[in-house]
């Protein structure tokens, strides 16, 4: 039976990774409304320019964009949207099993796969699993810049141009709630007419100015980029909120540990002072 | 009175929604008007102020550049960043103007040309927001 001192050690130990784990949740806690701050100022934006998009492919424009146009798929591009820490429970792995998947599924009809990666995680883990990697942003702090994303955007929508890639897909964590967060991939390019508003069916067509082509060509360079920026606002939002569950399950995991290293610890020293005193007692009758 | 609706909203936040009698903006071409019941258009949008009229009142915002989209009752201006025009600080719009003009003129400068020509651009633009702001006050 394990002595008395051993059972205190651990006991202690665990009550200070308990602390470190309270402190943690703390931290994500007050984070992650910030983090949802951030998520909903973006949200307006992102929502116009949806519309805007939606109203444009019903439009009857002489010009259509290489975006809009669908080709022949031999490769597709994965724009992967990860944590740059741990220590948030699934929220990482889940997405990534679900863009392998995806990405072995596109195998299957003859479509290779390459990816471009946001956050520390996201290079790491398909770094060790193999895959063409196009680019990378990682350290995106708490409150990412979108000029941080540009750089990365621009590679995907450049290698789109010079026909290396024919598809992108966004893979990124949705924000359901606190408690549930949910891995995602939608698909970037081409792009999927939205069901927009109830527009006037009827023939017509926008005046461009200055050319449509220049117009459109910014306009949905803009429209993914913003789709990019707020997806990572979104997923650092789902990271505060996992990782403050999952630093509430270890502590609570921690305190169920102590309770039963506590009751241990009782049962050793009971059981050492009745050995004592039974030694005790035997040593009076002998005598 | 015949009204539109308009939306001016930023990358980070949502700036104005509302009813507009009358919708000035500088596009990428010149400064238009856009009254309700105007036909489709698209255009890009310059450095410079977008004024919203709504009977006698009337509110200003500057835009740094972006998009606006008409449709026949409704303008959206997606802006890449817009502020009201009350909190534009003319003393900060000067300073800005000067040292986008000093990186111009300095020819060793790090800042490559282009960039000091948009700041510049960006600073003039706000500083005649602010100045057509005043003479309506």
């Amino acid at each position: 039976m394990a002595n008395t001192k051993e059972v205190r050690k651990q006991i202690s130990s665990i009550k200070s990774t308990q602390k470190i784990t309270s402190a943690m949740e703390m931290v994500a806690a007050s984070k992650m409304k910030k983090t949802q701050d951030t998520m909903l100022e973006g949200r307006p934006y992102s929502l116009k320019i949806k519309d805007l998009i939606a109203h444009i492919a019903s439009a009857n424009s002489e010009y259509s964009h290489p975006f809009c146009e669908e080709r022949k798929a031999k490769k597709a591009c994965f724009i992967v949207v990860s944590s740059d820490k741990g220590l948030c429970g699934g929220l990482n792995i889940n997405l990534f099993k679900q863009v392998i998947s995806k990405s072995a599924e596109l195998n299957k009809n003859g479509i290779e796969s390459c990816f471009a990666l946001i956050g520390t995680k996201a290079s790491v883990f398909f770094k060790s699993v193999g895959g063409q990697i196009v680019g990378v942003a990682e350290k995106l702090g708490d409150k990412p810049n979108p000029d941080d994303l540009i750089g990365l955007t621009k590679i995907v929508l450049d290698m789109h141009k010079s026909e290396d890639i024919d598809e992108a897909y966004l893979c990124s964590n949705i924000f359901v709630n606190t408690m549930t967060q949910q891995p995602n991939i939608d698909q970037l390019i081409p792009l999927v007419p939205q069901d927009g508003d109830d527009l006037i069916s009827t023939h017509w067509d926008y005046i461009y100015e200055p050319e449509a082509k220049d117009l459109l060509d910014g306009l949905l360079t803009r429209y993914i980029e913003s789709l990019v920026y707020q997806s990572v606002v979104e997923n650092s939002a789902c990271e505060q909120a996992a990782k403050m569950i999952a630093m509430k399950n270890a502590t609570d995991n921690a305190g169920d540990l102590i309770k039963e290293l506590e009751l241990l610890y009782n049962n050793v020293r009971q059981a050492a002072i009745t050995q004592e005193l039974s030694e005790i007692v035997g040593g009076a009758a002998a005598v | 009175m015949n009204t539109i609706k308009i939306n001016i909203v930023s990358a980070s936040e949502e700036i104005y929604s509302g009813e507009a009698t009358m919708v000035y903006a500088t596009g990428s071409l010149g400064e238009i008007g856009i009254a309700p019941g105007h036909t489709q258009l698209l255009t890009g949008l310059a450095p410079g102020p977008v004024r919203v009229q709504n009977g006698k009142d009337e509110e200003a915002f500057f835009c740094s550049g972006g998009f606006l989209e008409v449709q026949p009752d409704l303008v959206t201006v997606l802006s890449d960043t817009a502020e009201r025009a009350d909190s534009l600080d003319e003393a900060e719009a000067i300073k800005a103007k000067e040292a986008a003009e000093q990186s111009l003129a300095d020819k060793d400068s790090t800042i490559d040309y282009a960039k000091a020509a948009a700041q510049l651009a960006e600073a003039v633009a706000r500083l005649k927001t602010i100045q057509k702001l005043r003479k309506n006050q």
